[in-house]
């Protein structure tokens, strides 16, 4: 895929979404990667909130709002029908933020991947319950500050490991991603488009709002992220785990904790040891 | 096939937007330097409010749409957008 070859149209327009806001983006280029024959699922979250001001629709195709821990569900029912119908061509796709899908909605995705039905699950992390006010959840990573997790009792549980979860069922195809690798992610959602079954993919969506930085540093963090070890761009098929991209530059993790005001809290002995869990992890 | 029962409860036409956000930004970005219509802007644009205009291959921007977040001027490689302060979508 290349830049010039995704589609110019646009299908996500006019959100009521935070200047800046990676998941935002992330709508936009998932609807470009799918096309018009693609409906949407979303539960409660920052993008069906800034989605639904009536009579506002900023989505160009179908899309349903649905209770806060039946994300899944919904997508196993709706592939479901479709299949009824003959209409396995619709893409069924699922956005889901963090808290929806590491907490509240889990038993339902892990419900939904053993039924076996052909859907795209795609969690994009922001970390924080964001859309009712920076909460911390099972995602947020050790030593954010979030409202339930202020400083300096900052979060102390390390982020859930999703990517091992879903592989445990054994799914056709997972993959995470990040907003700042927009090619990366856009091919990783037309291979799930092209599975059989259920898939999941989690993207990494910088929020301006929640951590605490700039609204025009938002592509940037999610590069520092990945070059930094916070984040990795990945991909599990037949079995088997794979590094879909190496950065070329590898930063020391204090230069992307700096970025933010949820990390400012941390001392010097607290980044090294992040930092340590980095590297041990990197070998 | 039987005929469809309408879907109980409220149903919106997707893709409508009586609102624009322009008005919400407090700058906007400008054309100034040399464009090389590498697209890194039109891709990043959250709001999709790039437009590439292939006949002069540059772009230009819907400030209808446009948040002001400065992404684009933060991303151009060849820094050749800027940010101008100007307050709603005019
Ligand atoms: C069952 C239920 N519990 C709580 C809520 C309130 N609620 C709405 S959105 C939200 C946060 C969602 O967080 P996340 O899934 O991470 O998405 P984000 O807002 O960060 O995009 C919460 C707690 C709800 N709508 N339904
Ligand atoms: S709070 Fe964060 S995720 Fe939610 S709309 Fe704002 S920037 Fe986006
Ligand atoms: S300032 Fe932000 S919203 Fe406006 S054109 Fe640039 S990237 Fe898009
Ligand atoms: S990033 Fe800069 S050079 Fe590239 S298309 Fe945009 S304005 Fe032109
Ligand atoms: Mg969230």
């Amino acid at each position: 895929m290349k830049l010039k070859d995704i589609a110019k149209e646009e299908f996500y327009r006019a959100s009521y979404g935070c200047a800046g806001c990676a998941a935002v983006l992330m709508v936009r280029l998932t609807i470009k990667a799918l096309g018009k024959n693609s409906v949407y699922v979303v539960p409660a979250n920052c993008i069906s909130t800034v989605s639904c001001y009536y009579p506002q629709a900023p989505f160009f195709v179908p899309f349903t709002v649905m209770a806060f821990a039946a994300t899944a569900a919904a997508l196993s029912g709706i592939s479901a029908g479709f299949r009824r119908r003959g209409r396995e061509d619709i893409h069924v796709v699922g956005l889901s933020g963090d808290g929806g899908t590491a907490d509240i909605g889990i038993q339902a995705l892990s419900g939904a991947i053993d039924c076996g039905n052909k859907f795209i699950y795609i969690c994009y992390d922001n970390e924080a319950y964001m859309n009712t006010g920076i909460q911390r959840s099972g995602l947020t990573p050790y030593g954010a500050a979030t409202s339930t997790t202020p400083s300096p009792c900052f979060e102390n549980r390390p982020k859930k490991d999703m990517m091992r979860i879903v592989a445990a069922h054994d799914i056709p195809y997972a993959a995470t991603a990040c907003t700042s690798y927009p090619l990366d992610y856009m091919e990783k959602v037309v291979k799930a488009s092209q599975v059989n079954g259920p898939t999941y993919i989690h993207i990494l969506a910088p929020c301006p709002t929640g951590w605490g930085f700039p609204p025009d540093e938002t592509i940037e963090i999610g590069r520092m992220a990945v070059e930094s070890g916070m984040w990795h761009l990945t991909e599990f098929e037949n079995g088997e785990f794979r590094t879909t991209y190496t950065p070329k530059r590898q930063r020391p993790v204090s230069e992307y904790l700096a970025t933010q005001t949820r990390f400012r809290h941390l001392s010097p002995e607290q980044i090294a040891a992040i930092q340590k869990e980095i590297d041990a992890a990197r070998d | 096939m039987k005929k469809e029962k309408s879907i109980p409860g409220p149903v919106q036409k997707a893709g409508t937007i009586p609102t624009r956000m322009g008005s919400w930004s407090t700058a906007k970005p400008v054309l100034k330097g040399k464009c090389t219509f590498c697209l890194f802007c039109w891709v990043f644009c959250p709001e999709g409010a790039i437009v590439q205009d292939e006949a002069n291959r540059k772009v230009t921007f819907n400030f209808e749409d446009c948040k002001g977040c400065g992404i684009c001027v933060r991303e151009c490689p060849t820094k050749a957008i800027e940010m101008v302060e100007q307050q709603g979508d005019k």
